[in-house]
């Protein structure tokens, strides 16, 4: 994790399954209304891609996900799904009642809309929190091990 | 005998208790896959008949998740948002620099 | 009793690997050992609420256009409450592999009799 794994099939093997990978995450996270997943699993599968790339290229191919960025997923996810509840209120309604959110669509749809949004908060939070642990638990001493005490 | 044969022993008999306390209980659940167990019949049928037609979502997991029940998946992305953070202050990480080889 | 037995097949078998997971947590002496233990008993624990959701005359809980019957789909509260569970599970696995790292990183052991030596030292 701390040095790349110095193996060029690796390097290339992993090319392939990544950005298809990926899709399928985005499509879980959103056909959560329609088939089994949701935000949680979405989120999951997006973290496992990254941590893919993290292990067979090393701690330096930060891939556009460094520690900063990945807190900051996390928060504006978080944030997303606090944000909507906070609009609800502002429009006249109970905390995350979506049925009062002024879309011009039928009532159910308006909900399915306001589940989205949640469901797309919920998978930028685990994503960016299961990078950040990764991170956190494979930064270690050096290559050469501890001497303990 | 030493201490620690003294301690399997007694380790041996929470597990004996524990274990006759849990097929006791087990014996008297109602059987698997019965349609009129009381965990089926009493706030799920609601869920199932009205959920499509006041959410949108014909996925009942999804719907019972992020509508009926939405607060409780806040307090639980809260939950694992705590645990990162807590990770975080507890092996000492400083995020205020991008590449880990760097000087802050 | 046989036909009993049969029936709560399910539950005997989540009580058992509960069992199993609280032999482990007590018994071991290696802290990651314990942990794993407490990870064996946490999908225990999901395995039975999963078990109680079910209904021999149902399908997943995805609403097939025309099928209205409350017996034609599992009950879909459980399924929601163990998600929240799994999360929760990983939560607590992520915060324990942290600090045993510490542990590690300052007493250089993770046996529980060594480790308590040290630390009295």
């Amino acid at each position: 994790m701390r040095s790349p794994f110095g193996s060029s099939i690796l390097d290339a093997a992993c090319r392939l399954p990544v950005p298809l990978v990926m899709l399928f995450a985005v499509y879980v996270i959103i056909h959560g209304h329609d088939s089994p997943g949701g935000g949680f699993q979405g989120g999951a599968i997006l973290a496992a891609t990254v941590m893919l790339i993290r292990m067979v290229r090393g701690e330096d191919d930060v891939w556009g996900l460094d520690r900063t960025r990945a807190a900051l997923l996390a928060c504006c996810g978080v944030g997303l799904y606090a944000g909507i509840g906070l609009l609800t209120i502002l429009c006249n309604g109970n905390y995350l009642d979506y049925g009062v959110l002024p879309l011009p669509l039928k009532p159910e749809k308006v909900r399915f809309m306001g589940t989205l949004g949640i469901e797309i908060g919920v998978a930028m939070g685990v994503t960016g929190v299961l990078v950040l642990i990764f991170d956190a638990l494979t930064e270690g001493e050096t290559q050469e091990g501890d001497d303990g005490k | 005998m030493t201490p620690f044969r003294t301690r399997q022993n007694l380790i041996w008999l929470v597990i004996l208790v524990a274990a006759g306390i849990l097929f006791y209980a087990g014996s008297q659940l109602p059987p698997v896959g019965d349609p009129r167990s009381p965990a089926a019949t009493h706030v799920s049928p609601y869920y199932i008949e009205h959920s499509h037609h006041e959410t949108g979502a014909p996925n009942f997991v999804t719907a019972v998740l992020a509508d009926y029940r939405g607060y409780d998946t806040l307090g639980e992305t809260t939950v694992i948002f705590t645990a990162g953070l807590a990770c975080l202050l507890i092996l000492g990480v400083e995020l205020g620099r991008s590449r880990p080889g760097e000087e802050p | 009793m046989g036909s009993e037995l049969v029936g709560t097949l399910n539950y005997w078998l989540a009580a058992v690997l509960l069992l199993i997971g609280l032999q482990g947590m007590l018994m071991r002496r290696n802290l990651v050992k314990k942990l794993m233990a407490m990870n064996v008993m946490q999908v225990a624990v999901i395995m039975f609420f999963i078990s109680l959701a079910m209904k021999t005359s149902g399908t997943a809980p995805i609403e097939l256009p025309g099928v209205t019957d409350v017996d034609a789909y599992i009950n879909p509260l459980p399924h929601a409450l163990m998600l929240t569970a799994i999360v929760v599970g990983v939560s607590t696995t992520g915060v324990a592999l942290a600090l045993l790292i510490r542990i590690y990183r300052y007493y250089g052991t993770l046996e529980e009799p060594e480790l308590l030596e040290r630390m009295q030292e």
